[in-house]
């Protein structure tokens, strides 16, 4: 797929030093969800706002639909929608007539029957007449996407879009990214919560100390980050792991739970070989009974953590 | 150019002042009928004509001027002061429009109503004073002029003010005391010769002298002199939009 946004070498250091940027390549595909993951501080929001003309970059190139962010700011930034961190509305504004507003300053003719279409899919529409001040906490969130949708974009940016926000809401906004995607929209979104990233994206993008340090498929880089654990049952407890089992397996991350009920086995799944055939051959060679077998996966969040503690 | 962004801004600042309507066009107007009981009922009554004019008809020019440049500054400087308190600039920012785009929707919409409240002055002057305007024309230029310049310069200021104390000191500390020491309620010919001169460094007395001879054929200074200055606050406040559209001044980190 073609890329629709392209980040060549980008760097940013503000006034007060703070480098918050180094050197990001980044290549955003038409159509994808892409999560950029990272602590608090670790860049993410400054590489989008840049993106977005917030933040002026110290070196370093962006492409947006083909179209230099600086030289050709007016087509990059049409194709632009961003919803901010922070909620930040005139609250004695209707809903209707803000959302009218965002499209004015795009450049956009006013098209009702859209702006209807739109609300009536954020669930806005009943409220289009209330002033910001009487909405919800959810609403105003969805009032700021209905803003950032309001011209059209075929790019849209959600920074944090659930921060601070309730189980159920988070779960109703997530939806809502889904039938963006559904509808064509390209979609980066920034967090910290690393759920949102595997529940949302179809590519993450790791982000710590301003580096970006890896942008891979989600289940690519689970796989290739990823370790599983096995988990035999056994009939009968064991006092300790049969010795020739445990040479066999020496150095391969096997151990006997507490209760000696059970004996669990970490392997790479990367590996041409898992051990796992060897270690069954094992138990039935030592004359141990198996009641059961079970596997677990690693976190993307053990991803992260191992990624984001690795970073120099 | 983003007309139509230019147009929203616009649009969106008249709407706060229809809004708020009776408020707008209220104290304005309650200022000036203030200003004629105590200027020219109390105090006017007992001065002579200056120059030939009703002191009460005289100070009609500086009075509007008082508010154009009071309003206009404060109208233009909340303007874009609030989207940065609110956080609503990140649109402004974001949009795919130019800083001289913004610049004219927020100027444009001050000045504008800049002009409907001197017309409400104005209007209000004629219950009290017979004035008869000698260069129309000219009257309506130096207004929409100085109402154009100084809601540049309150542009600036709300880009510069980091809170509402710095957006208030500037129009308190500075821009009230030169209109009052600008010959808004007298005649520079008025004062001691010292103080004549150094009345000649306060910019402001060249819009109120221009602007009183557009009324009564009547200047402290030329009227062309008058007419340089303001455009020269004109020139100066375009200067520095030019120079934060180049640098992205307190808008882009």
């Amino acid at each position: 797929m073609a890329a629709i946004i392209s980040v060549q070498n980008l760097s940013k250091s503000y006034a007060s030093g703070t480098v918050a940027l180094t050197d990001v390549a980044l290549d955003i595909e038409a159509g994808e969800i892409l999560a950029l993951l990272g602590p608090n501080g670790a860049g993410k929001t400054t590489l989008i706002s840049i993106i977005c003309g917030l933040v002026t970059a110290t070196s370093g190139r962006v492409t947006v639909g083909g179209h230099d962010i600086v030289r050709d700011y007016r087509a990059a930034r049409a194709m632009i929608g961003l919803v901010p961190q922070e909620i930040a509305l005139e609250t004695f504004e209707t809903v209707i007539n803000t959302v009218r507003f965002t499209r004015g300053l795009y450049g956009r003719g006013r098209d009702d029957a859209y702006l209807e279409r739109l609300l009536r899919s954020l669930t806005l529409w009943d409220k289009r007449d209330a002033k910001l001040i009487e909405l919800s906490g959810g609403m105003k969130r969805r009032v700021m996407i209905a803003k950032a949708l309001s011209h059209q974009p075929a790019i849209l940016f959600l920074d944090e879009p659930t921060a601070g926000v309730d189980v159920n809401l988070r779960r109703e906004m997530w939806q809502v990214v889904r039938d963006l995607r559904a509808s064509g929209v390209t979609i980066i979104l920034t967090t910290h919560y690393i759920a949102e990233a595997e529940e949302m994206a179809d590519r993450i993008g790791v982000v710590n100390k301003g580096r970006l340090l890896l942008v891979r498929d989600k289940t690519e880089l689970m796989h290739e980050f990823g370790r599983k654990r096995l988990c035999v049952e056994l009939a009968e407890p064991l006092a300790a792991l049969p010795a020739e089992v445990a040479a066999e397996m020496a150095g391969r991350g096997l151990s006997l739970s507490p209760d000696g009920q059970h004996v669990l086995y970490e392997y790479d799944t990367r590996a041409d070989r898992s051990g796992i055939a060897r270690l069954l051959a094992g138990f039935a060679a030592a004359g141990l009974a198996v009641r059961d077998l079970s596997t677990e996966e690693t976190s993307l969040e053990d991803v992260f953590l191992r990624l984001v503690e690795e970073t120099p | 150019m983003n007309w139509r962004a230019v147009q929203t801004v616009f649009n969106h600042e008249m709407a706060r002042f229809w809004r708020t309507l009776w408020e707008s066009l209220a104290s304005p107007a309650l200022s000036t009928v203030l200003y004629f009981v105590v200027f020219g009922a109390a105090i006017g009554s007992r001065i002579e004509k200056v120059e030939g004019v009703s002191y009460g008809a005289f100070i009609v020019p500086g009075l509007i001027m008082l508010t154009v440049l009071q309003q206009s500054i404060a109208n233009a400087s909340f303007g874009i002061f609030f989207p940065k308190f609110v956080g609503t600039i990140y649109e402004i920012l974001a949009a795919p429009a130019s800083f001289i785009e913004i610049v004219l929707g927020y100027v444009g919409a001050a000045a504008a109503k800049s002009m409907i409240i001197a017309a409400v002055i104005l209007a209000t002057s004629y219950g009290f004073v017979d004035i008869r305007i000698a260069h129309p024309l000219w009257m309506v230029a130096f207004l929409l002029l100085t109402s154009v310049s100084f809601s540049l310069l309150g542009f600036l200021l709300g880009l510069w003010a980091k809170d509402w104390q710095q957006l208030q000191i500037i129009p308190m500390m500075v821009i009230t005391p030169l209109v009052f020491l600008g010959g808004a309620f007298y005649s520079a010919s008025m004062l001691p010769p010292f103080w004549e001169g150094a009345a000649r460094l306060n910019p402001v007395l060249y819009l109120i002298s221009g602007f009183r001879w557009a009324f009564f054929d009547i200047a402290d200074v030329p009227v062309g002199v008058s007419l340089i200055a303001v455009t020269f606050f004109l020139a100066l406040g375009m200067a520095a939009v030019w120079f934060i559209f180049r640098t992205g001044w307190r808008l882009r980190p």
